[in-house]
């Protein structure tokens, strides 16, 4: 098994929602969450704040600078994200699809190098 | 408690910059980072990317699903990796970032998740 | 106050609600928000208050304790809200959550030296993940109690931007949980720094900008406010030596224009200098530097001591101040402080030596730089070179004061 990281991007350009739409994609992904967990697919989720909430902490020198806002400025932001772990691309795809339109944004869809496997951390 | 998203951002192309002792210290401290922060409850996940070349994009949000090469970002800096840590407050945050930026020599950006 | 011996008239009365409401804001503010656990409702609550006090007090009179009374009224104001709100459960649990942690509050729940809510105010305003113009902005608008239309007046800036930057911060500081507590004792020294960064750029904005147009508000005043009270909450020698750095500047204010053009210190009339800012910044420089701790701040409100000693440009202590620029290379490395140490080895050795000290830095795009060299040059005879210099250090100047003098200067070469 693969763990794969299913970025939900904020693209600007997308229909707009109405508030109803909105409520139903929150629903809807709910759904998919709940779905994903009884499959054993699931690792982690969790839906950011926007990037304004965001710092940067760079102490590659030792000199521990912090600044506001995020890394990079761009039209687009990761919105949030799921860890999932599939068989192979095409699993993980075919999960990012249903998941793509239950949050109705695009999903970027990136596997893991290796995971961090620590004693006890999954108990 | 909140969770905060420690993404590491950098340019996979200056890798190559990088020497193997370099690398091997990187990883090891990292790894040392990573058992003190699952010791002290902080650690909730944590993990690095392969290439920004092997993501594929999935747009289903019209129900037609149509999926390209990826990365959505044709942008010289990608997420290399990240954790997802649980701190009391931004500068418990602040201060797990610091050491995470320390042990793998690159900035790290801090943000954190909604509450549920 | 009623029945006061001389009646305040309504000028003045409005006038002292005023200074009162600049005073107390910091601190309403800041209780509220420890209680509340919410910066929009605290300010909210500390704006209705003060409509209040607008109504009542010319009538009733200012009571005793405004601060005391402006918090209270604030706080039932509060209450009142979070009453009527729908979410009226969420947010009055939370509430009294808070109040009750503060009635509960032993002595270990402050990690930082000093418990006054305004110091929590001024960490978290002053919090190093806020980007520094907003950092700035906060500060003003909670602490200094300055309204959103005066802060962006006095930076020049549209008045939508400076309501973003305040917003967002407030934003970040929800969102991402920029903690309402001093720091650390490990941790107070390096956030204190931050603190002061903020307060000196508040004066400098003032300091570079009074330029005599009278119509923004004084960021000088408010400055020096801000760093007084900040000095009767917590003890550094540092902070000291910045309130005696920006009362030894403020002190010379009157003397820097005449007819809207900048006067240079050598050339200003001492006897417009403010004896009484004086004598406070030299006590301040004095008592700093007795605890022997010196950084930066200090050793630059010691040279502005020095200057300020001299009842005349000719009487000047210039070895003194050579020395003082010494510590503070040595504290502050910086090309900007060799610059201004050059200035000072002009009197004592020379300009020919100052002008080597002065060449050999890299500043072609910080236009004192220029000026400097201008100076040298001209005092050296050297009448071409210096009107060269000049018209390099006018290309790089906006300020309308300092380009008349600078003009003025080129053309009595």
């Amino acid at each position: 098994m693969t763990q794969y990281l299913l970025s939900v991007i904020h693209a600007p350009g997308l229909p707009h929602l109405t508030e109803d739409e909105i409520q139903q994609s929150f629903v809807d992904t709910g759904a998919f969450n709940d779905e994903i967990v009884a499959s054993g697919h699931f690792v982690f989720a969790g839906g950011l704040e926007p990037v304004t909430a965001a710092s940067v902490v760079d102490n590659t020198q030792g000199a521990n600078v912090i600044t506001d806002g995020p890394y990079v400025e761009t039209k687009e932001a990761l919105g949030g994200f799921w860890v999932i772990e599939a068989a192979d691309l095409d699993e993980a795809r075919a999960i990012a699809a249903r998941g793509s339109f239950a949050c109705k944004n695009i999903v970027e869809v990136r596997p893991f190098q290796g995971v961090v496997e620590l004693e006890g951390a999954r108990a | 408690m909140t969770q905060y998203l420690l993404s590491v951002i950098h340019d996979w192309d200056a890798l190559g910059d990088t020497t193997p002792e370099e690398m091997q210290e990187m990883f090891e401290a990292t790894g040392r980072f990573n058992e003190e922060i699952e010791a002290s409850g902080h650690w909730v996940f944590g993990g690095g990317l392969e290439h920004p070349s092997t993501a594929t994009v999935v747009d289903g949000a019209k129900g037609a699903n149509v999926v390209s090469d990826g990365p959505y970002l044709e942008a010289k800096e990608h997420l290399g990796g990240f954790w997802v840590i649980e701190a009391a407050d931004l500068d418990e945050a602040i201060e797990l970032g610091r050491r995470a930026s320390a042990a793998c020599a690159r900035a790290v950006e801090v943000r954190p998740f909604q509450s549920e | 106050m009623t029945g006061s011996p001389s009646e305040p008239g309504p000028a003045d009365l409005s006038a002292r609600i005023t200074e009162i409401v600049r005073t107390e804001h910091g601190r309403v503010v800041a209780t509220l928000i420890r209680r509340l656990g919410d910066i929009d409702l605290a300010e909210d609550a500390a704006a209705e208050a003060l409509l209040t006090a607008l109504e009542r007090w010319p009538g009733d009179g200012i009571p005793p304790n405004p601060g005391a009374w402006l918090t209270r009224t604030a706080g039932n104001k509060a209450i009142d809200r979070i009453r009527r709100e729908s979410k009226r459960d969420a947010k009055h649990a939370e509430a009294t959550m808070l109040m009750d942690a503060h009635q509960n509050d032993g002595p270990h729940e402050d990690t930082g030296p000093v418990t006054d809510d305004r110091l929590r105010l001024v960490f978290t305003c002053c919090h190093p993940a806020l980007a520094l113009d907003n950092r700035v902005a906060l500060t003003l608008r909670l602490l200094g109690g300055l309204t959103v239309a005066e802060i962006a007046n006095a930076f020049l800036v549209p008045e939508t931007t400076m309501a973003q930057r305040i917003t967002r911060s407030k934003q970040k500081i929800k969102a991402a949980k920029i903690p309402y507590r001093v720091p650390r004792e490990e941790d107070l020294l390096t956030r204190l720094g931050g603190v002061m960064t903020v307060l000196y750029l508040i004066f400098n904005e003032g300091y570079l900008a009074s330029s005599g147009t009278g119509v923004r508000v004084d960021l000088c005043t408010e400055a020096i406010r801000l760093t007084r009270q900040l000095t009767g909450l917590i003890e550094d020698p540092e902070l000291g030596g910045l309130l005696a750095l920006m009362l030894l500047t403020e002190a010379r204010r009157e003397a820097r224009f005449v007819d809207g053009a900048l006067v240079t210190l050598e050339h200003q009339d001492r006897s417009q200098w403010d004896p009484t800012l004086i004598d406070e910044g030299h006590t301040l420089v004095r008592r700093c530097l007795a605890i022997n701790r010196p950084g930066p701040y200090q050793l630059q409100a010691a040279i502005n001591a020095v200057h300020t000693d001299a009842l005349d440009v000719s009487m000047t202590d210039w070895s003194q101040i050579v020395q003082l620029y010494d510590q503070l290379l040595v504290v502050q490395p910086s090309p900007v402080v060799e610059l201004n140490r050059a200035v000072a080895v002009a009197e004592l050795d020379g300009p020919e030596v100052a002008l080597a000290i002065t060449e050999r830095l890299d500043l072609s795009t910080y236009h004192p730089w220029h000026v400097t060299r201008a100076e040298l040059l001209r005092r050296l005879g050297r009448t071409g070179d210096a009107t060269a210099a000049y018209d390099d250090a006018l290309a790089l100047v906006e300020n309308q004061a300092e380009r008349t003098h600078l003009l003025r200067r080129r053309d009595s070469l």
